[in-house]
């Protein structure tokens, strides 16, 4: 058996003993048909020319991989950039929405929903409703409305109609029950186009395979600059975990490669302000699909934290579960302070501003050990435009 | 013989079944709205396991599950108060609860629990039928729990007539495409489901719920099946009562008995 069928989903939604589908019935329908239909429509024809087509004229692909040279220096290894952040709307997340809204066109459906946390998702969501003119709802936490104000003002402006969740913790996985009430509540016409690789099968595995051509790029590009298509390491911060997901998939079985997913620690991971969910967590279910999910001992998910509303969330992805628990990734865990150092850093050595989502794994790199010929690749999954404000209120550079 | 299914077979009037949520409004109330709703005449009691995310249920019992573990509701907490509550109680009792509190707690351990209290029935809604076979059957079957499954108005034949293959005790019929207490009354779209599923003559005995809110809705559903469950109404009840006993027994009588009455004139 290779290596790869161990991390590739199997035909019951299963990565090793996580993921699978624990819906409600009323969802089963709406589940099901997507189930039955998204590989043979991913896998067709004019789906791949219109996704490859959209991704090049429309995101801006392939992005660059960059070799951050006082960067690497500072580290003492090649340091490569998979430069997410330059993709349109500011985030590797529009791969997967650009993808999903042609799964919704292949399916008919008329409506689109999503959920959203920092807005990120929510703004690829309704950038691509718009390109598509399909009318688009987003449930945010309430909370987070009040947080990330400009990217709620920037989906409106996209046409998109953008709806507090006020039940729960109103953050993140609040948003995502709302959205899964809505599709309960309106089957026949709505996808529901879920912004990580998290929720019911075959959600993960097919946001996975949509982000997946962020690996398939790294690997053409590393041959072509060092001639050899594989690192040493692959390093992405994980929240649900798309952008790891996308960054890992392509390196899943090739073990030389290691695969290191960073966490946000928040103001420690024993703090009890936190969202390192491997390090706290332990197996549930939510959102469909068993998984490691920080909780109470009673099973109450508990409310996670950290300073990267894209990190704030008690589980990861059913994927990260199966790599975590079969070893095949590491997971580190950087906290607040650490993270917006390294943003910092980043900004003044060579010139970008990062999302602190990826400032984390750019703070991981201080953590970890490199001999000077190591190759390393950094996902990074998104730009600080939207981090500004948090830039300025941590002040420190 | 499990009390779900002794209640099917012996009862020819529309059965009432009624959800609450253990733990609302007080911690200690469950015993007392259990037997409140006994002697009022409801005939199978559904306590709701608060959960922080029920995603299948509306505001209003969103709400009582917020409630209820502000107010230290666990599992743990519930087995407790239910234990002896066969000593005083007879009507069949089912847990409705998410599975991730459950699995917490522990399969093997809730399931004994169960038996030794005396449940009759589950309703896990976000329990597949692929995992409930391959992993809980017959853990269930061992402990005397009916597993009650949902079926909506989106549920294709083929999979009714599998869902009715699997069941036992009585399906439930989700009235519309919704979460709870979405939506009142019932609509000419809904008797059309209605109509179809009684026309399936599936073995098991069916419930509707989600809309049922009162007398009229409770024996119009009646006409479609062998009863109706009412959740949020209920809930709404006791979020406002000040004599939660009486407040239970008029909103009980004010379904039931004036159907019993036309039921005994018949």
């Amino acid at each position: 058996m290779s290596s790869k069928a161990i991390f590739t989903v199997n035909e019951h939604g299963y990565y090793g003993n996580f993921g699978g589908s624990y819906i409600p019935e009323m969802l089963y329908p709406n589940v099901e048909e997507l189930r039955e239909k998204y590989l043979q429509i991913l896998n067709s024809a004019e789906f791949q020319k219109d996704y490859n087509h959209l991704l090049r004229d429309y995101v801006g692909r392939p992005t660059p991989l960059y070799l951050a040279n006082r960067l690497s220096e500072q580290l003492g290894a090649n340091i490569y950039l998979k430069r997410e952040d330059l993709c349109h709307t500011g985030a590797h997340k529009v791969n997967n929405t650009v993808g999903q809204i042609l799964m919704a066109k292949a399916l008919g459906k008329k409506k689109i929903i999503a959920e959203t946390g920092a807005g990120q998702h929510g703004v690829a969501t309704a950038t691509v409703c718009a390109l598509m003119g399909l009318e688009c709802i987003v449930y945010m936490g309430e909370i987070d409305t009040q947080r990330q104000r400009p990217n709620v003002e920037r989906m409106k402006l996209l046409g998109a109609e953008v709806r507090p969740a006020l039940s729960g913790s109103r953050t993140l996985k609040d948003a995502t029950n709302e959205a899964m009430r809505h599709w309960i509540n309106n089957p026949a016409d709505t996808h529901y186009i879920i912004g990580s690789v998290v929720g019911p099968h075959p959600y993960p595995d097919m946001v996975a395979r949509l982000q997946a051509v962020i690996s398939k790029e790294i690997r053409e590009q590393l041959k072509e600059k060092t001639g050899n298509e594989l690192p040493d390491y692959v390093v992405a911060c994980v929240g649900g975990g798309s952008n790891a997901a996308g960054a890992f998939y392509h390196y899943l079985d090739e073990p030389s490669v290691k695969l290191v997913a960073v966490e946000a620690a928040g103001k420690g991971v024993h703090s009890g302000e936190s969202a390192a969910t491997t390090a706290l967590g332990k197996p549930g279910i939510l959102h469909g699909s068993k998984t490691i999910l920080m909780q109470t001992e009673d099973g109450q998910v508990t409310e996670p934290y950290s300073i990267s509303a894209g990190l704030d969330y008690p589980g990861i992805g059913p994927f990260h579960a199966h790599l975590f628990d079969s070893k095949r990734a590491d997971f580190l865990a950087v906290t607040d302070e650490d993270a917006m150092q390294a943003g910092v850093n980043l900004s003044k050595t060579e010139g970008i501003i990062p999302a602190i989502e990826s400032a984390h794994a750019l703070s991981a790199l201080q953590q970890m050990k490199f001999k000077s010929d190591d190759v390393v690749v950094v996902n990074l999954s998104g730009r600080g435009d939207k981090d500004l404000e948090t830039y300025i209120k941590w002040g420190g550079y | 013989m499990n009390r779900i299914d002794q209640l099917f077979q012996q009862r020819t009037e529309p059965v009432l079944n009624i959800y609450f949520t253990a733990g609302f409004p007080k911690l200690d109330d469950t015993r007392t709205i259990l037997k409140s709703l006994q002697d009022s005449g409801a005939d199978l009691i559904e306590i709701g396991i608060p959960y922080s995310d029920p995603v299948a249920d509306g505001p209003t019992i969103q709400e009582s599950n917020t409630v209820a573990l502000k107010n230290g509701m666990t599992l743990k907490v519930l087995m407790n108060q239910l234990k002896g509550m066969r000593d005083e109680i007879n009507v069949p009792v089912v847990l409705m609860g998410y599975l991730n509190p459950i699995v917490q707690y522990g399969i093997e351990r809730f399931c004994k629990d169960c038996q030794e209290v005396g449940v009759d029935g589950l309703i896990l809604p976000d329990l597949p039928m692929y995992e409930y076979q391959t992993s809980y059957k017959q853990l269930f079957e061992q402990h005397g729990l009916n597993n009650i499954f949902l079926i909506s108005p989106q549920t294709s034949e083929a999979r009714i007539r599998e869902v009715d293959a699997n069941s036992k005790g009585f399906i439930y019929m989700v009235s519309s495409a919704s979460i709870t207490g979405a939506k009142k009354g019932i609509s000419e779209e809904q008797i059309g489901y209605f109509e179809r599923v009684q026309n399936m003559q599936l073995k098991t005995p069916r419930l509707i719920g989600f809309g049922i809110s009162d007398r009229e809705s409770f024996l119009q559903a009646s006409r479609y099946a062998q009863g109706a469950i009412i959740g949020s109404a209920f809930i709404n009840l006791l979020k406002g009562a000040d004599k939660p006993e009486q407040d239970i027994k008029d909103f009980i009588s004010s379904i039931k008995r004036p159907a019993a009455a036309s039921a005994a004139v018949k």
